[in-house]
């Protein structure tokens, strides 16, 4: 087992290397050539042909439309990319990032939404706004809500932080929820406004299906990743890595913490809100159950899967959480599974879509167990771990 | 808000609440215990709680009895209810000890960062809950009626019925019991030097891997018998039922300072009762609200939580 690991090991770092030692010109061409097989992906002919000779499984969903599974991979990504902002790079352990989510989506269906109560009872708005309007107000309003969470909580640390940012998401749901002044509770906001963009032909572009919200997310995935990377490798980023480290001693090297970890919370808030956003557009409508709890740790285990404090490892995460489960459902098709199995005369439903989430679980664990950093992990932290790791307890 | 309602239905209130707290309190010494020793969330401990309503289910079937049959001798109720705590606590100890030796201890071995803890919880989490999903076919189960609904005695308008009583009794039995256990034996010394200083307390010699298994099946032990009392209050259980309840019982656990036992007995009883009059102020609509508004408000003034995080340090 052990000599295995170390094997995985030097191969692993020997690709690293020798994609290090690949010229720039080369490592960009591949990096594009990768993007534009992203934007290809979602569409039929092209990922059918996908299929790997040899493997018996294709890699592609088959009871799902690919394109859809797509969507909801990089909408989670585009969520890990703001929670590692958060997690990875500041280490503020932040349970309730859904909060945000929900403030960005519902900021978007209030204002572009007909049949939202600010326009049909309290007259506030004589109609409603376009959706590419709002965006940059519910951004705005999604920082702002981090600010105003972040300010009186970010003096807590580590797990009491986890369990105020919690409660606190769960307060913005359950209030969205109950109250009926303007979000109207369960019955949620309809008729949300879908993006703007027509096809030549005049149909517009953005209706129910999800290709064109794929490659819309996969744009501003983009450009979040090319923003968030300057950050991370600015003054800002090299703070929140002293943080990240060893608060007390960043603050008497001088670096103001508390604003520092303010900027990541309200960053990851940020990203947090348009991500709502964009995902209120595709929806057409807006209410409180998306914001569970449970959408919350799966962005987070999408984040510590990948690799905490790695852009790459967010994305590989993100895209992982919602795709194993999704593909695990096209197995039982290929291997002609059974669905039910029947034990004492009870009928128990054994499909691979039924079980899904229980196989994602323990994946979950045997991944953890083998790669603690991460399947992707940030260098610096890679290599603290790997120190840690000769640290072993006194006695087990 | 809705004085009056608080006012006319507070006997009522504050017993429901107490035996909702009672409840909350087993299952937050479960997320204490482990906190205390490992510094570490068991976010899994909810299905621990889950299993053990399950548990319950099966053993009172085992003897024929369901949610249809009718009421049992009160001597046989008893004594099915004596059986199902043994069963269920049994059960929820075995599945604890279980998430820790696959879940917890290949890491720990590994001194693997704190974080990735946090992710095989997960894990195990959604690996048990899905598993128990699937084994009861998604469905609703019942419990069986054991004891009468009527009222046992009452006190110039408090009146307690006996599934309340019971609840109340067993609970303080147990949570004395545990008391006494981390402070008094010597496993609780183990216990106590461990969440002290772990290596230091290896180094004196104590197993520190069976201290922490221990610690695991301790709080396995109080969420099963928790669960057979949620089981009688509420009458069913599903294989979801752990999420919301282990959600409350980990705020119970801060709200009296994590990692410390009498916290977490006093943090579940008090969010139980705070609940109850909350709803009945503001409506029932808002109790889950009432409960994380009261912790993050103690929070911001007492960040350590009521009386303080100490498993080992405040009495060592």
């Amino acid at each position: 087992m052990t000599a295995l690991r170390e094997r995985w090991h030097s191969a692993s770092s020997a690709i690293g290397r020798r994609v290090d030692g690949l010229p720039k010109s080369a490592r960009i061409t591949g990096l594009l050539a990768f993007i534009a097989f992203l934007y290809v992906l979602p569409n039929k002919w092209f990922y059918e042909y996908l299929n790997i000779p040899g493997l018996w499984i294709p890699l592609y969903t088959t009871r799902n439309d690919m394109a859809a599974v797509l969507f909801y991979c990089a909408w989670i990504v585009l969520l890990s990319l703001g929670l590692n902002v958060v997690v990875g790079y500041a280490g503020l352990l932040d349970l309730g990032f859904f909060g945000f989510f929900a403030v960005g989506a519902y900021t978007v269906a209030l204002l572009t939404s007909p049949e939202s109560k600010l326009i049909t009872e309290y007259n506030w708005l004589e109609s409603p706004w376009p959706w590419l309007v709002t965006i940059p107000i519910a951004i705005a309003l999604a920082l702002l809500s981090g600010v105003l969470i972040g300010a009186p909580t970010l003096r807590l640390r580590g797990d009491y932080l986890a369990i105020v940012t919690l409660g606190f998401a769960e307060m913005i749901r359950i209030i969205a929820k109950n109250q009926d002044w303007i979000l109207n509770g369960d019955r949620g906001i309809p008729q949300v406004a879908h993006p703007p963009g027509k096809y030549p032909d005049g149909t517009a572009i953005f209706q129910f299906e999800f290709k064109p919200y794929y490659w819309l997310l996969l744009t501003v995935i983009i450009g979040a990743v090319f923003l968030i990377r300057n950050l991370a490798n600015s003054r800002v980023g090299r703070a929140w890595v002293a943080i990240r480290e060893d608060e007390d001693a960043a603050e008497l090297m001088g670096v103001p913490t508390f604003r520092f970890k303010l900027w990541a919370f309200a960053i990851g808030a940020a990203v947090g809100g348009l991500s709502g956003t964009l995902w209120a557009g595709q929806a057409n409508f807006v209410n409180s159950s998306t914001f569970s709890l449970e959408n919350s740790i799966l962005v987070l285990a999408a984040v510590l899967l990948g690799g905490a404090g790695s852009i790459g490892g967010a994305i590989l995460g993100g895209f992982l959480v919602i795709y194993i489960p999704e593909w695990l459902r096209s197995v039982g098709d290929v291997f002609g599974l059974p669905e039910t199995a029947t034990v004492f005369g009870n009928d128990f439903d054994v499909s691979p879509t039924s079980l899904r989430y229980f196989i994602f679980g323990i994946l979950l664990i045997v991944v953890m167990i083998f790669r603690p950093q991460g399947l992707w992990p940030n260098r610096r932290r890679a290599a603290e771990l790997k120190d840690r790791q000769k640290e072993v307890a006194v006695v087990e | 808000m809705d004085f009056a309602e608080l006012v006319r239905g507070f006997p009522e209130l504050t017993t429901t609440g107490l035996v909702q707290g009672a409840i909350y309190a087993l299952i937050a010494l479960g997320y204490t215990l482990v906190y205390g020793v490992l510094r570490l969330i068991n976010f899994a401990h909810s299905e621990v709680f889950m299993i053990g309503t399950f548990g319950a289910i099966w053993t009172w079937a085992a003897f024929g009895l369901n949610s249809n049959s009718g009421a049992p001798s009160v001597g046989r109720a008893l004594l099915l209810i004596a059986l199902a705590i043994v069963a269920a606590a049994l059960l929820s100890g075995s599945v604890a000890l279980l998430i820790e030796v696959t879940a917890y201890r290949p890491l720990r071995r590994r001194n693997a960062p704190p974080l990735a803890f946090l992710i095989t919880a997960i894990g195990a989490s959604y690996a048990l809950m899905e598993l128990m999903g699937t084994l009861t076919q998604r469905r609703q189960v019942g419990a069986p009626a054991l004891l009468p609904a009527k009222t046992l005695f009452s006190i110039g308008g408090w009146s307690v019925t006996p599934v309340q009583m019971l609840t109340l009794s067993v609970a303080i039995v147990m949570m004395v019991g545990l008391d006494w256990f981390v402070n008094r034996t010597r496993f609780g010394k183990g216990i106590r030097a461990v969440a002290q200083d772990a290596n230091t307390a290896a180094l004196m010699g104590v197993n520190k891997s069976r201290v922490i298994a221990l610690v695991f099946v301790l709080g396995g032990l109080m969420a099963g018998v928790a669960a057979v009392f949620s089981d009688m209050k509420s009458g069913n259980t599903r294989y979801n039922i752990g999420f919301l309840l282990g959600l409350k019982a980990f705020s119970a656990a801060v709200l009296g300072g994590i990692g410390n036992l009498r916290g977490a007995a006093i943090g579940g009883v008090l969010l139980g009762l705070v609940e109850n009059y909350g709803s009945a102020l503001f409506g029932s609509q808002w109790r889950d609200l009432i409960a994380f508004v009261v912790l993050i408000v103690l929070l911001m003034f007492r960040p350590t939580g009521l009386l303080g995080e100490s498993l080992g340090r405040a009495r060592a």
